[in-house]
């Protein structure tokens, strides 16, 4: 008040090419406030580059693997001793059967090429990786006419010879390692410069099971992927219609009084409601109440359900109320019913947001952990692809972001790799999805 | 202004179509309409006017029960249709629209093709038997409209890429398509240019040949211009229904007349 009583009567003439005192402040102030924004982008943008950089430095080297090819005699007096092809004879020779054959393999391999080394026998086959003889079975098995013959055989090799390849693993590693010696990395190299052993795609990696601690070069995340894939297919199918239509119930029909509010309340306060809370949940409902099976995509859809309906919910809501109300009013001024309005005008218009906001909350749930754990999707479950839907959905089963997490604590280091190479992919599918719900939102978003 | 003397004389034999009385409208807690009573005719523009919130509007969407859609809106009174209380248990909101069309403020095509916006009704109510019969009813609907020549070659365009003045002609054609008994118009020229008003006050005084119409206008000139019977509402009273030549030339109120010279609203 007294500030105005002072100031003189007739201001002082002033020309406006002059900047005045408060006019630099208010633009000094402008540009360091745009100074601020600029830095916290540039901050953003550099964490992000440096986030993919690691992401893709450290797991891209899962993509590729190190195999050896061997010509492997399948001799006959090994493998079917009373040479009468019978299936369950031959079945009877286990892997241990199959170990002297890649030693002959190496041994000849060795002769061919004039190699000259020190190790035994014994020790060339021990770079291949442990579930060499397996695979070696699995493919006589599979066509027992292949007994007698010398087939050309790609081997994994072990996971420190896969790391020397990669440079994970060096001679200075190795000194107190009971897996592999200088040595054998020497043949190695010979083996190299031959071109018997080399790196390879993987695409066991992306499409193969997980294996056991010991075999960590013959993981892989794709049986995990499909029991994501179940686990969305549940929450698709579930979440999509409840939550869809519980949002058009709420938003358009519901009577507005406090138990609606109530409701409106409680949604808000389940989307912020910790997801380890819905595992436990699930744990306690589906699996120790309903008795459904432990580990199975299906509990876990169920409990991811259970975490994206929120989500849904919500965004659904706030599409079904961005359509302008002179739409409803429009139809019911020409005597469409409540529902007819919805469903014929509001629905249409609010769809977009629909997708959009499910997708979302699908990228959500596939990238979600914890509840998994309380399920008991996790750890070392399945070995094989689930043959039916029945038994994706039934059977037990992994999540990837399960499965990454059980790589990562893993004591073995070429899981390490693995689990990085699991993130590509877990990204890989996310952006995809994110893309797919701003392509779709650009593509059906209609003005009014 | 349409209007030859001897329709004019006409008016009073024509029999009411809209009945209402003694209707009070509540918002909440504030009284919007008090205790209007006026006697609608058939195959008449009756135009209501009166300043900004005077209920006019509000007296209007009673009329079709669009009002049922805001929660906290109460009506009390009678308003008969052809005799039939409106209000009644037994009246289901959306046979009674069908019946009573309206026509909004801002025109609201749905962002469809401009077939689909007129067909929609007629397909709701099955009033088209086939392809060909609703065909029949989108032409002579966009006729009725006024707005068939310009639209005929892009019947598949969509209906919101046409102009305001289109667009709420083809809005008309819309509510007219599904062949009500009465027709609503609340503002309907209020976001139109000079031009596009001419068109559709032209088009309404078309249209009372076949309906009654009701139109909420904030221009006393459009009043004067289509509309044989005024209501005047001021504060939520009905304060004078007449003879729209009455009205404008010899009100009996001194409020009307005030606001008819400019000096409230």
């Amino acid at each position: 008040m007294t500030d105005i009583s002072q100031t003189p009567s007739n201001p002082p003439k002033t020309s406006i090419h002059k900047t005045d005192e408060r006019t630099k402040k208010r633009n000094a102030a402008e540009r360091r406030f745009k100074a601020y924004g600029i830095a916290a982008i540039t901050a953003g943008l550099l964490v992000l580059v440096v986030l993919v950089g690691t992401i893709l430095n450290n797991g891209l080297g899962a993509f590729q693997q190190t195999f050896v090819t061997l010509n492997v005699e399948l001799a006959e007096a090994k493998l079917d001793k009373k040479g009468n092809r019978n299936i369950d004879d031959i079945k009877k020779v286990s892997t241990f059967g199959y170990a002297p054959l890649m030693k002959t393999a190496f041994e000849a391999k060795v002769e061919e090429l004039g190699l000259e080394t020190g190790l035994k026998s014994k020790d060339m086959a021990a770079i291949l990786s442990k579930s060499a003889a397996a695979e070696l079975r699995e493919f006589v098995l599979e066509d027992t006419s292949r007994i007698g013959t010398t087939v050309e055989f790609t081997f994994l090799t072990n996971s420190r010879v896969d790391g020397y390849m990669k440079g994970r693993v060096t001679r200075e590693s190795i000194a107190n390692d009971k897996k592999i010696s200088a040595a054998q990395l020497d043949f190695v190299d010979q083996l190299v410069a031959a071109g018997v052993v080399e790196k390879r795609f993987n695409a066991n990696f992306i499409f193969g099971a997980d294996a056991s601690d010991q075999r960590p070069e013959a993981a892989g995340i794709g049986v995990s992927m499909m029991g994501s894939f179940f686990m969305m297919l549940v929450v698709l199918v579930l979440a999509l219609p409840i939550g869809v239509a519980a949002s058009i119930y709420l938003e358009e029909f519901a009577p507005k009084n406090w138990i609606t509010d109530l409701i409106e309340v409680n949604i808000s306060n389940l989307a912020a409601v910790p997801s380890i809370v819905f595992g436990i949940l699930g744990l306690a409902v589906f699996i120790n109440y309903m008795h459904l099976p432990q580990s199975a995509p299906l509990v876990g859809g169920l409990v991811l359900t259970l975490m994206t309906l929120p989500t849904i919910i919500i965004s659904t809501r706030a599409s079904l109320k961005a359509v302008p109300p002179s739409i409803r009013d429009a139809a019911l001024g020409l005597g469409a019913s409540k529902m007819q309005s919805v469903f014929h005008h509001v629905l249409p218009l609010a769809a977009p947001g629909i997708l959009t906001g499910t997708i979302i909350g699908l990228a959500q749930a596939l990238g979600e952990t914890a509840p998994l754990l309380l399920i008991g999707m996790i750890g070392f479950i399945a070995s094989n692809a689930p043959d039916s839907i029945s038994a994706g959905l039934l059977s037990p089963n992994s999540a990837m972001p399960a499965q990454i997490y059980e790589w990562a604590k893993r004591a073995e280091p070429a899981f390490y790799e693995r689990a990085w190479g699991g993130i590509i992919i877990l990204l890989i599918f996310l952006v995809t999805m994110n893309t797919i719900a701003v392509i779709l939102r650009r593509r059906f978003e209609r003005r009014w | 202004m349409y209007d030859s003397p001897a329709l004019e004389a006409a008016l009073d034999q024509k029999e009411s179509k809209i009945a209402a009385k003694d209707v009070q409208v509540f918002y909440g807690d504030t009284h919007a309409i008090k205790d209007v009573s006026i006697d609608i005719p058939e195959k008449t523009v009756t135009a209501f006017i009166g300043p900004s919130g005077c209920g006019k509007s509000t007296f209007l969407r009673c009329l079709n029960r669009m009002n049922d859609t805001i929660d906290i809106c109460r009506v009390k009174g009678d308003i008969l249709l052809d005799g039939e209380d409106i209000y009644d248990k037994r009246v289901d909101p959306v046979q009674l629209r069908a019946k009573v069309g309206m026509v909004f403020q801002k025109p609201n095509p749905f962002p469809k093709s401009i077939y689909d916006n007129i067909a929609y009704g007629p397909r709701i109510h099955g009033l088209a038997k086939n392809k060909a019969d609703l065909d029949e009813i989108v032409e002579k609907s966009l006729r009725r409209g006024a707005i068939w020549d310009e639209v005929k070659d892009r019947l598949h365009a969509p209906g919101t890429g046409l102009s305001g003045g289109q667009q709420q002609r083809l809005c008309i054609a819309r509510a007219v398509a599904t062949q009500p008994e009465v027709l609503l118009m609340d503002e309907p020229c209020s976001a139109l240019d000079p031009i596009a008003t001419a068109q559709v006050e032209e088009l309404i005084d078309e249209l009372r040949h076949k309906f009654a119409v009701v139109i909420v206008t904030h221009s006393m000139q459009q009043a004067a211009r289509v509309s044989q019977k005024t209501a005047f509402f001021h504060l939520g009273n009905l304060v004078e229904f007449g003879d729209t030549g009455q009205i404008f030339t010899n009100p009996t109120d001194p409020r009307t007349e005030s606001y008819i010279t400019g000096r409230i609203g």
